[in-house]
């Protein structure tokens, strides 16, 4: 291959007329929105010869940028939360955001349940908060194209800190109304402190018809003897670019547990990056992703096992009807000293038609000894067998089909705790399969 | 749980301090100028009295590789390679064509004596076991000093000579098929390769015939700064078998030599191939000074239907290893293979793997990997199993194990796997226990325990291949087989 440099794409020179125009009216951090800015431009939109891009090549896929969104009138807030309906029926402290903008009306700052606290982003940044300086928690999320992005142009967000236990989910909701795309940037810090727990419920819901482009990031920072459970949903609408970061620092004794419906947007990519940082932590990751029509959506997950004894599970599964592609690229890495870990990632996927394709990518890099790792990789149709099993029995093949697809998705689901949630997921995975017949 | 004690002792025997080849052959050498330009291509071809056209196959891969620039994807590192300071010819200069054993320079004879290859027909006849025989073709350098067998195969039909002599003597049969698997344009070393490749061995099976005995490649390297560029082409036409071995060592060195082969395969419909390498270049020290490079290129072509194209490596030697032996499956039911062994000690950097390349329909592939990384070296696998739309009825099934012996090394996965077809079945395992339950079941009914069952029949796909490899180090790689992976990581 002979040396070429590339010419800016007209994305990206795009985002680099968003970024001038903005860095002036962006609250605060302007010396590390121009770093991460000049980072990503080195290197320009992650491409199909970028490793961890080959699968999801984003200089094909974002031909244009969308303009990002501004601050909704509160009547336009207002309306779009009434009408979300991702999780609705969880009872949750509500945390809400419209066009990438943290509603604060919908907040009631002086009754917030005990042990949370939440500060608005946009002026912490602007006021240069103390618990900015806990950003990043993991260094080397810095390196990612998506990451830079959404540092260069995150406009708001909160940053939440749980100080014990909480009984009550909160649920980060984010909905964009806007009728014609635009792009959003919106990052979470949740510091969740020793000995805390808390269920974290996010959503992602869209208007259908209009290429939206969010870029979300997640920063979790989790002390030891911790208890997170984090349910995600993607319910974009059909024409959504869904980027998105969970970055997450885990302590010890932890159990950590995250979980990644798809049921939306026409291309998406959810990246998990987490450190495991303390002795005897339960991390488990999972995705359920439901695709049809021409959709993609990618799964990629690292995980770094800085610390020993820890035990991390990672189930991912994916049904694939149409021509949709799915992508799942995995990498656990577990350095010298971590010896006595236990690493399990498993994707499974299904295609159901003609026409769909699934890439694997199960990777792990291991220096210690005295470890298990495992990693599998499936990849086929509905087994016969147990069609017709089914279908012997009475059902007809639709149903059958229904019944069995909806036990292949079920697997990642059963690891969500809070009951409603797992309802509602569940209900998720039932209306998409109605919706396919 | 970490490495047993045995596994730890079987590995240590392999260990680059162990290193058994190591020593050189003093012979007078003809060389080309040092370096690579138009002139020496021209040398090489000269020497070797090819055809204007394969002059000009050369030259037009010597164009491009300037072009190219050197893949650094791999998970290896290595200080830069000075592409002009290497010979790319070395010969040995009493060895001018010569027509029998006789005439090959003694030392050379010795030294094939030394590493347990039989050159000598009727040694081998008066050998232990005189039902096996093995026709051997040994390249020295950049020149094939001997090949053994030729009339009896020829007789048979079999066509088993030096790529070079191939060149004059079949001109159409290697004009059809060579670079037809492996493109000129490929990648970095395979394009290196076609401007200056020197010899090996061409092998060509007539239809309907299952060649009379296993054929068999040696290379060595002996001479101070020269790279080894090996060409190898096999061609089984339909219906017919042939097993091929290929072995290879060089001496202890300071330096680092660059060995860039190309290898291709072509089975025709109902044709079999059965390819084994017995890896075993000279390491480096423990320090990691010296040791070969070992980047080649290895690629089958199931072109018929029903062909099947099967892959044995035993890797335990070369300083870096960066080799993907694969299967295109072009023809309907046909069926790939690859079984590899690879034990890195030392300093030793292995990237190795294999791709299965699922076209025809109801294809088939196996892949079997156990990667043993030890001392401070790193060892990955690297593997892609993909199915294209037409690919109906696909089926592959992954086994790779990786095992690590004390904290300094590493060991690393990186499959790849690609499904555009429903109907293709694809399953990737790492745990040893999940081999098949059935087969687990029958033997430990038995009365085996889970791991000798498990290493009984891992080794079954392995050994009928491995227990009839000719060589000294066949025992090695018997022992190296049996090699518990109890302690794998996945």
């Amino acid at each position: 291959m002979a040396d070429v440099t590339l010419m800016k794409t007209p994305a990206e020179t795009a985002l680099a007329q968003a970024f001038e125009s903005a860095k002036t009216s962006l609250p605060g951090q302007a010396e590390s929105r121009a770093q991460a800015f000049e980072q990503f431009t080195q290197r320009g939109l992650p491409h199909r010869r970028v490793e961890e891009f080959k699968y999801t090549d984003l200089r094909a896929m974002m031909r244009e940028i969308a303009p990002f969104a501004g601050v909704p009138a509160a009547d336009e807030a207002r309306a779009a939360l009434a009408g979300a309906k991702a999780l609705a029926s969880v009872k949750a402290l509500q945390v809400p955001f419209v066009n990438g903008h943290f509603v604060r009306e919908a907040v009631d700052f002086h009754n917030l349940p005990e042990n949370v606290e939440i500060v608005p982003l946009a002026e912490a940044l602007a006021e240069n908060h103390d618990w900015l300086a806990r950003l990043s928690p993991v260094p080397w999320a810095n390196d990612n194209p998506v990451y830079q992005l959404n540092t260069s142009f995150m406009a708001d967000g909160v940053m939440i800190r749980i100080a014990g236990p909480v009984e009550m989910p909160v649920h980060l909701r984010f909905v964009t109304s806007a009728a014609s795309a635009v792009a959003t940037a919106t990052r979470i810090l949740v510091v969740v402190e020793e000995g805390a727990s808390v269920t974290l419920l996010e959503t992602h819901e869209s208007t259908d018809g209009a290429n939206h482009q969010p870029n979300d990031v997640i920063e979790m920072i989790a002390g030891d003897r911790t208890n997170v459970q984090h349910v995600r949903i993607n319910a974009e609408g059909d024409k959504a670019l869904a980027l998105s970061t969970l970055a997450a620092r885990i302590g010890g004794d932890a159990l950590f547990n995250s979980i990644n419906v798809v049921a939306g947007s026409a291309t998406s990519r959810h990246q998990v990056f987490a450190v495991l940082d303390g002795e005897n932590t339960n991390l488990r990751v999972n995705g359920a992703t439901m695709l049809k029509g021409v959709q993609h959506a990618d799964s990629t997950l690292v995980v770094e096992h800085a610390a020993p004894h820890c035990e991390s599970r990672e189930l991912f599964k994916t049904v694939i009807d149409n021509e949709a592609t799915g992508v799942f690229q995995g990498k656990i890495i577990v350095p010298h000293h971590a010896q006595k870990t236990d690493g399990r990632m498993m994707s499974a996927a299904l295609l159901l038609e003609e026409g769909g394709s699934m890439n694997n990518k199960p990777e792990l890099e291991i220096f210690a000894d005295d470890v298990q790792c495992a990693h599998g990789a499936t990849c086929g149709q509905l087994d016969e067998d147990l069609l017709f099993y089914l279908m012997a029995r009475g059902l007809p093949k639709k149903e059958a089909e229904r019944l069995l697809v909806q036990a292949f998705l079920g697997e990642a689901l059963e690891f969500v705790e809070n009951e409603a949630a797992r309802e509602a997921l569940i209900e998720t995975v039932e209306g998409w399969l109605k919706a396919r017949t | 749980m970490p490495a047993v004690q045995e596994t730890i002792d079987q590995v240590r025997l392999i260990d680059v301090d162990q290193y058994k080849y190591g020593f050189e052959t003093e012979v007078e050498m003809e060389k080309s100028p040092k370096g690579l330009s138009e002139d020496v291509i021209r040398f090489i071809s000269a020497k070797k009295g090819e055809p204007e056209w394969m002059l000009q196959w050369r030259l037009d891969a010597y164009k491009r590789w300037l072009t190219m620039k050197e893949p650094a994807w791999a998970r290896v590192s290595y200080d830069k390679i000075d592409y002009n300071d290497i010979y790319y010819y070395a010969a040995p200069k009493k060895n001018q064509a010569p027509k029998s054993l006789d005439e090959v320079d003694p030392e050379i004879l010795k030294t094939y004596e030394k590493l347990g290859i039989p050159l000598r027909e009727q040694e081998i006849l008066a050998g232990v076991e005189p039902q096996r025989r093995v026709a051997v073709d040994a390249v020295f350098d950049s020149v094939s000093v001997a090949t053994t067998f030729k009339e009896e195969l020829a007789k048979a039909g079999v066509i088993f000579m030096p790529i070079s002599e191939a060149i004059r003597e079949y001109p159409d049969l290697v004009r059809q098929y060579m670079g037809s698997v492996v493109p000129v344009t490929d990648n970095f070393f395979a394009t290196l390769n076609s401007a200056v490749f020197t010899d090996g061995s061409f092998v060509y099976i007539p239809p309907g015939v299952r060649c009379p005995m296993e054929l068999s490649t040696y290379f060595r390297i002996n001479e101070k700064n020269t790279g080894q560029f090996e060409r190898t082409l096999i061609i089984a036409d339909k219906g017919s078998y042939v097993s091929y071995l290929e072995g290879c060592t060089a001496p202890k060195r300071d330096e680092n030599q660059l060995h860039a082969a190309v290898v291709e395969l072509i089975a025709l419909d109902d044709a079999e191939i059965k390819y084994s390498t017995v890896q075993n270049w000279y390491p480096g020290d423990a320090q990691g000074k010296g040791g070969i490079y070992n980047f080649v290129t290895k690629r089958g072509d199931c072109r018929g239907k029903n062909s099947v194209i099967t892959w044995t490596q035993v890797e335990t030697g070369s300083a870096i290893t960066w080799k993907y032996p694969s299967c295109i499956l072009r023809g309907d039911n046909s069926r790939g293979e690859f079984y590899s062994i690879a034990v890195s000690n030392g300093m030793q950097q292995v990237d190795s793997g294999t791709k299965m390349i699922h076209l025809g329909k109801n294809t088939t592939s196996r892949i079997i990997s156990k990667g043993i990384a030890a001392g401070r070296s790193e060892n990955t696998y690297r593997g892609l199993v993909s199915a294209h739309r037409k690919a109906t009825g696909a089926r592959n099934f992954t086994n790779c194990d990786s095992l690590l012996i004390g904290n300094q090394c590493g060991a690393h996965t990186v499959p790849y796997i690609e499904s555009k077809n429903a109907t293709a079945v694809f399953e990737h395992e790492a745990t040893t226990s999940k081999i098949s339950e059935d087969q687990m079941f029958y033997c430990q009914q038995r009365g085996l325990s889970e791991e000798e069952a498990t290493a009984l029949i891992v080794n079954g796909f392995v050994k009928d291949v491995l227990q009839h490899l000719p060589m000294e180090f066949a025992v090695e790689a018997q022992k190296l087989i049996s090699i518990s992976l109890e302690g794998s990581v996945g």
